[in-house]
């Protein structure tokens, strides 16, 4: 519970980009197992999120690799199942095309075919989202492959506080756990609790807003829109939730939400078919299917390539607006 | 160092003993396998054994190894124990992955042995990681990636091995030159007549070998190792060799003709090589070399019958070691299979 592990805590603000840093570098500094590996990494990588820990750790514990994301999640086990605990940055999440291989079948199966010998402390960061223009191959949403594959956890937090929560969880873990980080709220600040040992354990969501009438999970961007539109619907008591963990999935926060309000709203940036969406919804169908008062509604792209021109893009990705309507269908 | 040092007697003796086993171990489960006591896929490395034995001989127990969909031989020359790789096989509790990966997933670590990985090409990404642990963490150890002529073409392959040498790391890249991939000759998936000659590519020093000669293989591996310890970064070794069997287990082999399958038995054959060898050297008389047969032979004996016997695992081991922190998707199924009484001691 969010809103409670920052009640009781010392915080500062950070943006979501400085909440990863300082996750990855908290860990630098307690685990010299601990290894960053990536494109451009030395020099700060994708948007910024590792500026400085080259030039505080060095080349043994922050290195660039070539373009090779095979190689890179490949090698990323074989160093996992040998003793370190490498943090690998695959950039655009769009590029785990060509290294799914080594994602599903050496990360996901290798503690499990080898009957728990290995340990595979893998952790695999990976950038989503559209609207900057980025066109179809850098702008996606994936995570929702990744979450269908088994013996891989996967994260993708809508706070600061989930950001560098669970980059330190994820670290820990002796699985492979991808973080998915959204581009788009990079900036996006926060209260985190500065305690170096606070974490978010993996399969916790966060109510980020109490509410009476209908639920909204929402994940990444859409966390921060679906809070605007509970904001601009004076009217209707909204709770919102952050799963922060896409697998597993905290199936008992989202089921004793729909049992208070009866209404549910799944927003995520995935393509809406066989998504997120649907998982969020049988797990609710599950185990609180009498409480359900209304049709549930999905918010995400309708199944097409985030497309280039600012005014196709602008169709295609949800925002606070349809928020606010997929909410007002549910009353 | 590995019992297997091939400059000493007692080491070539044992050379020759793991070859035995192997050939031993593969024929068995060859029979085994058509008697349908054995489940699933197998890929048997018969007429390979001494690309394994002198390549593991120079190794470390500390020293990993990852291998390929066949990889029987490389784990006994690694120092797993048949009997438990042949409980594996048979899906047994008792085999290194308690049944849960079989002939094409045997991993066991504590003997370096890294996992097999019958996706073709995973074999190497795999030595190369265990080459980061290496260097990053300044650790002795060094990592062979064993893969087949047929996995070069893979794009993994190539990424891996540029990564090794970019990172200079502690790796040899063992390419098993079969002649075949699956069921395609070598002029089908290759441009070039030796797969060494890649290695210029990534400025790493490439070696041809007889992998027929386990004499060869192992000298020089010896030279790739030290290259690996010295921090000189990785070598490339292709070894010549052939197999026996098809592809796999029930494979026609329509590829190719029976009498040039006998022909490498009858002319190339490494064990029979190293008999010779060992003859000629005053080091093994017909009669000891008999006994090392007859040894080996009995230990399989005891093996598939220790295999058989042995317990299947419970169902309920299906949900285990999914994740080192188990998730409630997944315990979900066990605890209905408790409820459902299908575990003994569960709740009926």
């Amino acid at each position: 519970m969010a809103i409670q592990e920052l009640e009781d805590a010392e915080t500062e603000t950070l943006s979501m980009r400085e909440a990863i840093r300082t996750g990855l570098r908290e860990e630098l500094l307690a685990d010299d197992s601990v290894f960053i590996m990536g494109q451009d990494e030395e020099d700060g990588g994708s948007f910024e999120v590792t500026a400085g820990l080259h030039d505080e750790f060095g080349d043994n514990r922050v290195r660039n690799t070539p373009i090779s994301e095979a190689a890179q999640v490949g090698s990323g086990v074989g160093a996992a199942a040998t003793g370190l605990r490498p943090v690998v940055n695959l950039s655009f999440s769009d590029f785990i095309g060509v290294c799914f291989d080594q994602i599903m079948n050496q990360a996901g199966k290798t503690r499990y075919m080898f009957g728990g010998a290995s340990d595979v402390p893998l952790t695999l960061r990976a950038i989503e989202g559209a609207g900057v223009n980025a066109a179809a191959q850098h702008s996606g949403t994936v995570h929702t492959l990744v979450a269908h594959l088994p013996g891989i956890k996967a994260v993708a937090p809508g706070t600061p506080a989930a950001a560098k929560g669970l980059m330190k969880s994820a670290i820990r873990s002796d699985d492979p756990v991808m973080f998915f980080e959204n581009k788009t709220i990079y900036d996006r600040r926060g209260p985190v609790p500065t305690d170096e040992e606070f974490a978010v354990p993996l399969g916790e969501a966060s109510v980020e807003q109490e509410g009476e009438d209908v639920t909204v999970v929402a994940t990444q961007r859409l966390l921060g829109e679906s809070l605007r539109a509970a904001r601009d619907l004076d009217d209707v008591s909204v709770e919102v939730i952050d799963p922060r963990s896409l697998y597993p999935l905290d199936t008992d926060t989202l089921a004793d939400s729909i049992r208070k309000t009866g209404r549910l709203v799944v927003a995520d940036e995935s393509p809406m078919s066989y998504g997120l969406h649907a998982e969020i919804v049988t797990r609710v169908v599950e185990n609180a299917f009498w409480s359900i008062d209304a049709p549930v509604q999905r918010v995400g792209v309708p199944d097409t390539p985030i497309p280039f021109s600012p005014a196709l893009e602008d169709e295609v990705i949800p925002d606070s607006a349809d928020v606010r309507r997929a909410i007002q269908r549910t009353i | 160092m590995s019992t297997i040092d091939l400059r000493t007697t007692d080491g070539r003796r044992e050379a020759l003993r793991t070859m035995l086993l192997i050939r031993e171990f593969e024929d068995r489960v060859r029979d085994r396998f058509a008697d349908n006591e054995i489940p699933g896929f197998v890929h048997l490395s018969q007429g390979q054994e001494a690309v394994a034995v002198g390549t593991c001989g120079v190794l470390d127990r500390d020293d990993y190894v990852t291998s390929t969909h066949r990889a029987h031989g490389h784990s006994i020359a690694k120092g797993l124990d048949p009997e438990i790789l042949l409980a594996e096989l048979y899906g047994k509790e008792t085999g290194y992955c308690r049944g849960r990966g079989g002939s094409m997933h045997v991993a066991e670590l504590d003997n370096g042995m890294l996992g097999a990985q019958p996706i073709v090409g995973a074999s190497v990404p795999l030595a190369t990681g265990a080459g980061i642990t290496a260097q990053v963490r300044d650790e002795d150890w060094v990592a062979v990636g064993f893969c087949g002529d047929g996995s070069v073409a893979a794009g993994q392959v190539h990424e891996a091995i540029n990564l090794a040498a970019t990172w200079q790391l502690p790796v040899v890249f063992v390419i098993e030159n079969n002649q075949y991939s699956e069921g395609m000759v070598f002029d089908e998936q290759h441009n070039i007549e030796d797969l060494a000659d890649m290695a210029a590519a990534y400025g790493l020093p490439g070696e041809i070998v007889d992998g027929q000669d386990v004499t060869a293989v192992y000298e020089t591996m010896e030279e790739a190792y030290e290259r690996a310890t010295n921090g000189n970064g990785p070598t490339i070794v292709e070894a010549k060799t052939y197999r026996y069997r098809g592809h796999f287990e029930g494979d026609e082999e329509p590829y190719r003709e029976q009498e040039e399958v006998e022909r490498w038995q009858r002319d190339h054959d490494p064990i029979q090589n190293f008999r010779e060898d060992l003859a000629d050297r005053g080091e093994l008389t017909d009669e000891e070399f008999d006994s090392l047969e007859a040894e080996v032979v009995e230990r399989m004996d005891a093996a598939i019958e220790r295999a058989r016997d042995d317990d299947f695992p419970a169902a309920d081991e299906a949900y285990d070691d999914v994740f080192d922190e188990p998730v409630p998707e997944i315990e979900l199924f066990r605890e209905q299979l408790r409820a459902d009484g299908g575990v003994p001691g569960g709740d009926d």
